[in-house]
């Protein structure tokens, strides 16, 4: 696959005015799943009594020095790698700022050379959605706002907890390649999917471990222009995101109607109100002052480390969804199965010869439950052949599927047990003349072509059958019957 | 390169969280000059393709093993140091602005 | 205690006690009979320990009565820069912002010394946070000298260097930044070392300058410097930049003499492109070069065109480091608190009180270094100055197995004589180079002025090249001994 810069498109109905383009990157912070902090040999865990997860060097006493967790870094480059991204030598910068959650009051990062670069990610709906960059860095901690009391002079103060602070963090950038708010929640729902796949985050957006920021600016359909962009911070579901992407891009399109612009500022999604409101937008007040850190030195990873770590890694849900459409399921049915862990079973049974469409059909409408993925692929493809070849109906196919599902006996057994035998044709062949004498009438406009009576017989043999005949094997007869 | 002036001292000041009156930013200015203006003389050297030296010791993939270490009595140490402290969190004024 | 002749106190006093010679309170004792004779007037410490010393003290002699190895300094009082963190007993950095802070933690070099039998007698004074060459930036007044009250001891290590000085410790421990142990060392007429970047950790030294600060040595002779600095090398893995590999035998090699070896004289920083320097400093810095070619090494004068303009590199990379290193001085952890109506406020009122002018002028001018549109042209270009410098040395390595300069260019000057910072910022010129490059660098004494002022003279070596640098050094030791007997 190749990162090309093909004009990315979303089929989804577009929520701007004709003429306008949406045009959207995200930044995705993921907590990493390490025992502990980045730099510091304190716990790295949600929640808990305030200040109880902190180590001198979390709380940036005078004196202390940071050391990089290993774990944090494999966890980082497989996540570069499950992203397509180039791994390279790395720095890492202090980015300066005063912030009270912040220990050190300078956040460790990285800025000129980050680990992970130049990466992509597919989506199953098709489009491809470039990675700019995926960089290690360290969480704040948390501070609470206490309300004022009531009296006058007190404006309230704030509670700070410095658990989380150190936490340490991948910042996935994408490039601004995303076109519309269903777009970007795919995009965040794909990468999460793989977060979790590899094993380097939780992935929890409620509790926050996954975090989401959006630049959002809009365009004229087909200009290839970037204009002024808002990041959009506290969006805290993919719900939110979608509503908060659509809002800002309205936003600017109405801005530009009124011969206005935006300004490039950080805004604050208001959920309850349903907007975004201006954060401060501090623009010259905004200097950073990146310089490599003293106090560490550089990650230059081994290509023998990396190929260690790319070897280990298990298969991604994009590759996953595509070995199912090698094997001819669409897009739709592959997604499906992949997002219900059950497209090994599929692929299994499409291999073993069960046609495949027919094994989507379950796996979406009749696997959607607990043990499914327990199910024999051997058997399962048996009972799809069975089903294909007329031995069972759709409808008994579906209870001896739930059946294999709870007992793990095979298709034949249960189909016999449950005396689904269908019958050979020489039987329905007699049950038919006997229904054709005792109603000759429609029988005879049927044969001159009034062909909607050929559900009336049909529906006759069902009654006669307790639906144990075959559908199709009736359709041959009626046809026959009425040639002959 | 222009030369020092009282409003740079003044910005670096705010950016550095240090109030400064007028006679300090004069004489700061002037003392901070003198630094610049011999600074000059690191124009002198041809470092056109002379990388950048962080670390005079070169040492790459230094790591910590993911274990940790418990430290209570360390916090509760930590949070004794605090100037004002309330039900186990650092007590601050209320913030103004949000996180960059 | 034969076996120590000559060697130094250090060596004396830990070989008596470990042989039950003398015990460990007694040795404490004699020091704080001098440390309450002298110390109102010298001001070396922030806080003395006595308890805390009496406790250990008597804890190692139940400890030799019981047959225990009570390590290699055994019983020396020892004297640390307050800027090491000592859990329990008050870090202040000689700041008003860390004033009273008691770390709940201990640095590395106070373990393995605490490992090792030393007894602690207390934390000395220092420019405030670490930043200046004459201890009169202290924020609880100036240390003065020993040799002569009137006069600084330097600095910005002043406590720890006339600590050792006014013998109220045979040993005490520095941090060597810009020259803030060798250039006290020198105006003292003590031994001071700056070992190798990354030789001693870094862990619990409270930070002014994260890739240029180095924790070592002060000491009467360059046997007791070279076994303190055993004692409190090493690697460390609570240290990044600590050294992986273990110290190099330094003791061994002391005796070894320097015939066959090739010193260089730096051209730049003996009188010979900076002006500044005292007669008597070049005088001693000449007899120096020739008691080496006495005692057989072969010396030239080499020329290393970048040291000139090493103050200037190290005035951008310094400060750069200082200003991010010093923001976590907000009030909202530890510290002096000043109240303001909101967080922002509250922390610059807090810092606006805290710290002193020259801390507040390197915050200023490193965090001008850094800022958008001057970084390339300040923090950048100096951090390039700075790799043209190492080449330069390691070219000079080529041909030198050691180099020498003088310290300092001057003695001890009065105290309030060089009140314009630039004047104070200059007395680093010949040690700086070293704190660029990483390099091992080690001041020993020289001899005096007519007025009897101690002078220095510098030996550097290349990365971890510190058992040569000791080898010059004792060579030189040797040579101001017969000197002062003839
Ligand atoms: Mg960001
Ligand atoms: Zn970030």
């Amino acid at each position: 696959m190749s990162t090309t810069d093909a004009p990315v498109t979303t089929t989804e109905p577009s929520v701007l005015p004709d003429g306008w383009e949406l045009v959207v990157g995200l930044e995705v912070h993921a907590e990493l799943a390490t025992e502990t902090k980045m730099f510091s040999p304190a716990r790295n865990t949600f929640g808990g009594e305030p200040n109880t997860n902190v180590h001198p060097v979390c709380l940036g006493l005078p004196g202390t020095l940071p050391v990089v967790n290993a774990k944090a870094v494999e966890l980082s480059i497989r996540i570069g790698l499950a992203l397509n991204c180039t791994v390279q030598r790395c720095v890492w910068a202090r980015k300066n700022y005063f912030y009270p959650d912040m220990p050190k009051d300078y956040q460790i990062s990285q800025y000129e050379e980050a680990l992970n670069v130049d990466g992509w990610l597919a989506l199953a709906s098709g489009s491809t959605i470039r990675i700019e960059r995926a960089h290690m860095e360290e969480d704040t901690g948390k501070s609470t706002h206490m309300g004022a009391s009531g009296r006058i002079h007190d404006a309230g103060y704030s509670l700070v907890d410095y658990n989380r602070a150190g936490v340490p963090l991948i910042e996935i950038v994408s490039k601004p390649d995303l076109r519309g708010p269903e777009q970007a929640k795919e995009y965040v729902e794909e990468l999460r999917a793989i977060l979790v796949a590899i094993g380097a985050s939780d992935g929890k957006m409620e509790e926050g471990s996954l975090r989401v920021d959006a630049n959002v600016s809009v365009r004229p359909t087909g200009a290839d222009e970037l204009r002024t962009r808002c990041e959009i911070k506290n969006v805290n579901s993919l719900r939110s995101l979608g509503r908060a992407i659509t809002y800002e891009a309205r936003r600017h399109v109405e801005l530009y109607g009124a011969g206005e612009r935006p300004i490039q500022e950080t805004r604050h999604w208001d959920e309850e109100g349903g907007r975004t409101r201006s954060g401060r937008s501090k623009e010259e007040a905004e200097d950073y002052r990146y310089f490599p850190d003293p106090d560490l030195v550089d990650i230059d990873p081994s290509p023998g480390w990396i190929e260690e770590i790319r070897a280990s890694l298990p298969a991604l849900p994009q590759a996953r969804r595509a070995a199912l459409i090698e094997v001819g399921a669409g897009a739709e049915a592959a997604a499906i199965a992949v997002e219900r862990q059950l497209d090994g079973l599929a692929v299994a049974a499409i291999e073993a010869g069960a046609d495949a469409e027919r094994v989507l059909t379950h796996v979406a409408n009749n696997l959607a439950v607990d043990g499914a993925e327990s199910l024999d692929a051997g058997q399962f493809a048996d009972l799809v052949r069975m089903e294909m070849s007329g031995a069972l109906t759709a409808t008994q196919a579906k209870q001896v599927l739930a059946d294999m599902v709870e007992s793990g006996r095979d298709p034949a057994t249960i189909a016999a047990d449950r005396g689904f035998e269908a019958m050979d044709s020489s039987e329905l062949e007699t049950m038919l003349d006997e229904i054709i004498a005792a109603n000759a009438d429609e029988w005879s406009r049927f044969c001159e072509g009034e062909n909607k009576l050929q559900g009336f017989f049909t529906g006759q043999i069902m009654k006669a059958t307790k639906g144990q005949a075959d559908g199709k094997v009736i359709a041959q007869l009626l046809a026959a019957k009425k040639n002959a | 390169m222009a030369p020092l002036n009282r409003d740079d001292v003044a910005k670096v000041a705010q950016l550095a969280l240090l109030n400064l009156d007028d006679d300090e930013i004069d004489r700061f200015t002037g003392q901070l000059a003198a630094v610049l203006d011999r600074a000059a003389e690191l124009e002198a050297f041809d470092i056109a393709d002379v990388p950048r030296t962080a670390h005079p010791y070169p040492l790459v993939n230094v790591f910590r093993a993911d274990v940790a270490e418990e430290s209570d009595d360390v916090r509760a140490e930590a949070l004794a140091a605090a100037p004002e402290a309330e039900d186990g969190q650092y007590r601050v004024p209320p913030a103004l602005g949000e996180e960059p | 205690m034969s076996q120590t002749e000559g060697l130094g106190p250090v060596h004396d006093i830990a070989a008596a006690v470990r042989a039950g010679e003398r015990s460990a309170v007694e040795v404490l004792d004699e020091h704080l009979a001098r440390i309450d004779a002298r110390e109102s007037e010298l001001h070396t410490f922030n806080h003395v320990m006595a308890d805390e010393a009496r406790a250990a003290a008597s804890a190692l002699d139940e400890a030799v009565a019981a047959g225990a190895d009570v390590g290699p300094l055994a019983g020396v009082p020892v004297a640390l820069k307050d800027n090491m963190c000592t859990r329990g007993t008050a870090t202040t950095c000689s700041s008003k912002i860390l004033d009273g802070w008691v770390p709940p933690y201990n640095a590395t070099v106070v373990e393995r010394l605490a490992a090792a039998g030393a007894v602690i007698v207390g934390k000395t004074n220092l420019d405030e946070f670490a930043m200046g060459s004459s201890t009169e930036n202290s924020a609880f007044g100036p240390t003065r000298n020993p040799h002569d009250p009137s006069r600084v001891p330097g600095g910005s290590s002043g406590g720890s260097a006339a600590a050792v000085a006014a013998e109220f410790a045979p040993l005490s421990f520095g941090s060597d930044t810009g020259g803030s142990i060798r250039q006290p060392a020198a105006l003292c007429g003590v031994v001071g070392v700056k070992p190798t970047y990354g030789a001693v950790s870094r862990y619990g030294l409270i930070a002014f300058a994260s890739s240029l600060d180095q924790i070592g040595p002060f000491s009467h002779s360059v046997a007791d410097a070279a076994l303190a600095l055993s004692v409190v090398g090493g690697p460390d893995p609570r240290d990044s930049t600590s050294i992986p590999e273990p110290l190099p035998d330094l003791i061994g090699s002391l005796g070894e003499g320097v015939e066959g070896l090739r010193i260089g004289l730096i051209d730049e920083l003996s009188g010979g492109a900076l002006d500044g320097f005292e007669p008597a400093v070049l005088d001693r810095t000449t007899a120096a070069a020739d008691a080496l070619t006495a005692a057989g090494a072969k010396v030239d004068t080499v020329s290393i065109p970048s040291t000139v303009a090493g103050l200037s590199a190290y005035y951008m990379i310094a400060p750069a480091e200082a200003s991010s290193n010093l923001a976590r001085y907000d009030g909202v952890r530890y510290g002096l608190r000043h109240d303001g109506p909101n967080t922002a406020s509250m922390m610059a009122a807090s810092r606006t009180a805290g710290f002193g002018d020259e801390v507040k002028r390197r915050i200023m001018l490193g965090t001008y270094a850094l800022s958008a549109g001057y970084w390339d042209a300040f923090y950048g270009r100096a951090q390039r100055v700075r790799t043209v410098m190492i080449r330069e040395f390691d070219a000079a390595y080529a041909d030198f197995d050691a180099l020498i300069s003088p310290t300092s260019p001057c003695v001890a000057f009065p105290l309030g004589a060089k009140a314009d910072p630039m004047t104070m910022y200059l007395n680093d010129v010949c040690t700086i180079p070293s704190n660029l490059t990483g390099q091992p660098a080690i001041s020993v004494p020289y001899g005096a002025d007519d007025a009897g002022l101690p002078i220095g003279v510098q030996v550097l070596a290349p990365l971890r090249g510190e058992a040569t640098m000791f080898r010059v050094a004792q060579a030189l030791e040797n040579a101001r001994r017969s000197e002062e007997e003839a």
